[in-house]
């Protein structure tokens, strides 16, 4: 059963990342592949329609690879218009990283997949995520989290951990 | 002073940088105007400042305004320490 939702229009990190899109130790070879699977747990959820998987790859084949953020972290994304059907992000960690063709981020292990409906309702938890982001010890619990129940429960222990330093 | 963070959506990576500058200019007491944007709409913004990553070089080679590129968003001392040097820069007055 889903928890209650803080605020739909503005939600947090955690109302995001829940149990349906989030996946530990995907096995993929490409990052097409890893693109396709942090997607689809979207579309599965549906919460973007199956064209957006396809505008994420399109974004990194028309941009290039800066959507790798930071060293082996992407956050992929494409536009609102691109079939988003509400705020929301997947992560998948990955058994074996892949090239995205960054020159000094390269290989992935961590892959987000954001989908915003605008320029505001995403930013809280944009802003909890980025930061997560900056705390290696963090990034070390995701990255080994051996299955799924493992990384949910990394990922709400640390924000546990950050709202009580805030 | 006018500064744009810039991904090629305007939606994710741009909005991270704004909040990460947002933060540093807070810190030090600076005024300045940040504003988060996609490839297609930087040019026209005339920006003092523009602050993206470095895989998106390409992009903005050429381009008026001083650049902050960077290697790791979600490292503050990175950010912090190449987002101030571009805002002296700019205050020195120096070309671009």
């Amino acid at each position: 059963m889903d928890e209650p939702r803080s605020d739909t229009a503005r939600p947090s990190l955690g109302d995001l990342l829940a149990g349906d899109t989030v996946r530990a130790r995907v096995q993929v070879d490409s990052w097409q592949a890893a693109t396709e699977a942090a997607g689809q747990l979207l579309v599965g959820a549906g919460l973007v329609e199956a064209r957006y998987v396809a505008a994420m790859r399109h974004v990194l084949q028309e941009l290039g690879p800066y959507v790798v953020i930071a060293p082996g972290i992407a956050l992929l994304h494409a536009r609102p218009d691109d079939g988003v059907l509400a705020p929301c992000l997947a992560l998948i960690t990955l058994s074996q990283a892949v090239e995205f063709g960054s020159e000094q981020n390269d290989p992935v292990d961590l892959v987000f997949a954001l989908g915003a409906v605008d320029k505001t309702a995403h930013i809280a938890a944009l802003q909890e995520l980025a930061g997560l982001l900056m705390e290696p010890q963090v990034l070390e619990r995701l990255r080994s989290a051996a299955d799924d129940q493992a990384l949910l429960a990394a990922i709400q222990s640390a924000l546990i951990s950050k709202g009580r330093e805030s | 002073m006018r500064i744009v963070t810039l991904c090629g959506m305007g939606f994710g990576t741009s909005m991270m940088l704004k909040l990460f500058v947002d933060d540093i200019l807070k810190a030090e007491g600076i005024k300045a105007e940040v504003i988060p944007t996609d490839l297609g709409s930087f040019k026209g913004l005339n920006a003092d400042i523009i602050v993206a990553p470095t895989d998106m070089e390409r992009h903005v080679k050429g381009v008026r305004g001083h650049l902050a590129l960077i290697h790791n968003l979600v490292d503050k001392v990175e950010v912090k320490e190449k987002v101030m040097s571009a805002i002296r820069e700019f205050q020195a007055g120096k070309p671009n």
